[in-house]
């Protein structure tokens, strides 16, 4: 440890930084304690008991809601990767006019606050005779996936040795071939995490689909939005805390990935 | 200037077509409907254009047709802006300290926390959310701690207040202030550390005068990732404030929903996406400023 990170550290900051650790965790906690309690109040703790799981995996509506949630995430982190990865390559040597103008207009749906999107996209689709259901919150969800796909899959390209490419070129690879065979192998860890990313994001959006979901598209954070309106059940912490699980599990293996992929750059000798 | 390939233009065509067809028309037809007459029973009328649902901001018609003051949407903006701005000035003070922490530790301690802070942010907003009714409801977790502690013999009486709002926020978007925190800290040149106290600068001394105003940059730009999202935030006033904190994001969704006055939803949309710029556009300013003081 170098000296000056001794000199700036203190206990207090030390404190703060165990304090924010403990506040980020403590809901997830206390969630998770709580889907086991056996009584029926949530509030009063009266022994352990996994029965609202058991109702939760018996609930044919919860069921159907994850069904549709599955399908809304896939497609639509199918469609954002395809066009997001088309985009990464795109801008990757492109003027920096073209490269500004196609990331400012990405990063729009990160910027608009969410409850603005919904809206808008709410009078798009009435307006167009689109018709609320799945096929409207895979559309609207494609919006917000686009740019969370984009950005891995870009810094991993902005990392790649041009050398590779000439090289492929010198030896006649055709234009497809070099993509195939060198570009994409190269670029897919970045997809990998771009689309994880996507996919994470599609399945935990609420407020976007609560708006154009229409009764029969109806997803698991909508569903459980109702349950929590309707009055909180111990099934609904049980419900949230696999969704919460899930979720974490999901995200680490995003994280293992990029991790993996840039201990392997930074071991590889330097040009 | 270089002219942008074919090639480049075809690759990125269809991210620029689906997001211009499903994030700018969509808030340029926001517009139009903003301008348009609300039909009696919801809905609008195609043909009537009208500055109705702008008027309605601050004013009110009464039945004989003559305007007076109405300051009630104006303040549902002011609480917005208030509860953004102390939620910022929250994550602020406590990043800033967790982020110097995280440089003074090893950098597999300081990567492993950064993941720790990283995962909630990806985990659902909604359940989140929800989590803290579970803590602050009367009788919930916190109640409950407290009395076994002997500290509190009632319920704090906090959830459905404008305090559980600036929670579950703090709670949701302290994340976004930490990373870029961490990150304009770990890029600071520690010689230049080093260098202060050598020449006997006191700790204080070298935070406030080396330390802060070389990470500036990025503890603004955790402040405006922060205040953003705040300020058009739905969920955790929805959930968590009750009737009496409504923020503008639950303003917007009334008029979709139970209050069906399209026009005057449309118009508040934008007064907020409006507002959102000018803070941008302030934020970018004093960025340039700040560029333009350091060499």
């Amino acid at each position: 440890m170098s000296r000056e990170r001794n000199l700036l550290s203190g206990r207090g900051n030390a404190v703060i930084a165990v304090l924010a650790l403990v506040f980020l965790y403590s809901p997830i906690v206390t969630l998770v304690a709580l889907s086991f309690n056996e009584n029926e109040l949530t509030t009063i703790w009266s022994g352990f008991s996994w029965k609202w799981y058991a109702t939760v995996i018996d609930n044919d509506a919860i069921l159907r809601a994850t069904k549709n949630s599955l399908i809304v995430a896939t497609i639509a982190t199918l469609l954002a990767t395809s066009v997001a990865t088309a985009a990464a390559l795109g801008v990757a040597r492109s003027s920096s006019t073209h490269r500004g103008t196609v990331e400012g207009l990405l990063s729009l749906p990160l910027l608009v606050p969410e409850i603005v999107s919904a809206v808008a996209l709410l009078v798009l689709f009435v307006l167009s005779g689109i018709p609320l259901g799945l096929l409207s919150v895979t559309l609207a969800h494609t919006v917000f996936c686009i740019p969370f796909a984009y950005y891995p899959i870009r810094s991993r390209l902005a990392g790649l040795d041009p050398v590779l490419i000439e090289a492929a070129a010198d030896l006649y690879a055709p234009p497809w071939q070099r993509f195939v065979r060198i570009e994409l192998p190269l670029l897919s860890p970045g997809i990998f995490a771009g689309a994880l990313l996507s996919f994470i994001s599609s399945l935990g959006d609420f407020v976007i689909t609560y708006f154009v979901a229409g009764p029969g598209a109806t997803t698991l954070p909508v569903y459980i939005f109702g349950m929590i309106r309707t009055g909180v059940t111990p099934e609904v912490n049980a419900l949230s805390a696999i969704f919460l699980l899930a979720s974490v599990a999901l995200i680490t293996i995003a994280f293992l990935v990029t991790k993996r992929v840039a201990d392997a750059a930074r071991t590889r000798p330097a040009p | 200037m270089k002219s942008v390939r074919t090639r480049d233009l075809a690759l990125t065509a269809p991210a620029v077509l689906y997001l211009a067809l499903f994030m700018i028309a969509p808030l340029l037809l926001m517009l139009y409907v903003s301008t348009l007459e609300r039909a009696p029973f919801g809905g609008v009328l195609w043909d009537t254009h009208t500055s109705v649902a702008y008027e309605k901001l601050l004013f009110e018609r009464d039945f004989a047709g003559k305007l007076s003051f109405n300051g009630d949407y104006i303040a549902i903006f002011a609480r917005s802006f208030r509860l953004a701005a102390i939620t910022t000035l929250l994550t602020l003070v406590v990043s800033v300290p967790t982020a110097l922490y995280m440089t003074t530790v090893s950098r597999r301690r300081a990567a492993f926390i950064l993941f720790l802070v990283t995962v909630p942010f990806w985990t659902n907003l909604l359940v989140r959310n929800f989590a803290w009714i579970l803590i602050l409801r009367n009788g919930g977790a916190l109640d409950q701690g407290l009395q076994w502690l002997g500290l509190t013999k009632q319920s704090l009486d906090i959830l459905y207040t404008p305090l559980a709002t600036g929670i579950g926020l703090t709670y949701s978007f302290l994340p976004f202030m930490i990373l870029p925190t961490y990150v304009a800290l770990e890029r600071i040149d520690k010689r230049l550390i080093e260098a202060a106290f050598d020449l006997g600068a006191t700790r204080r001394r070298v935070l406030s005068r080396v330390v802060l105003p070389l990470a500036m940059p990025g503890i603004l730009a955790g402040a405006i990732l922060v205040f953003i999202p705040c300020l058009g935030a739905y969920v955790s006033p929805e959930l968590l404030g009750g009737g009496k904190s409504m923020m503008i994001g639950n303003l917007v969704q009334s008029q979709f929903g139970a209050s069906r006055n399209w026009p005057f939803g449309a118009a508040l949309a934008l007064m907020l996406v409006a507002v959102l710029l000018l803070t941008l556009l302030v934020w970018r300013l004093v960025q340039a400023r700040m560029a333009r003081r350091q060499p």
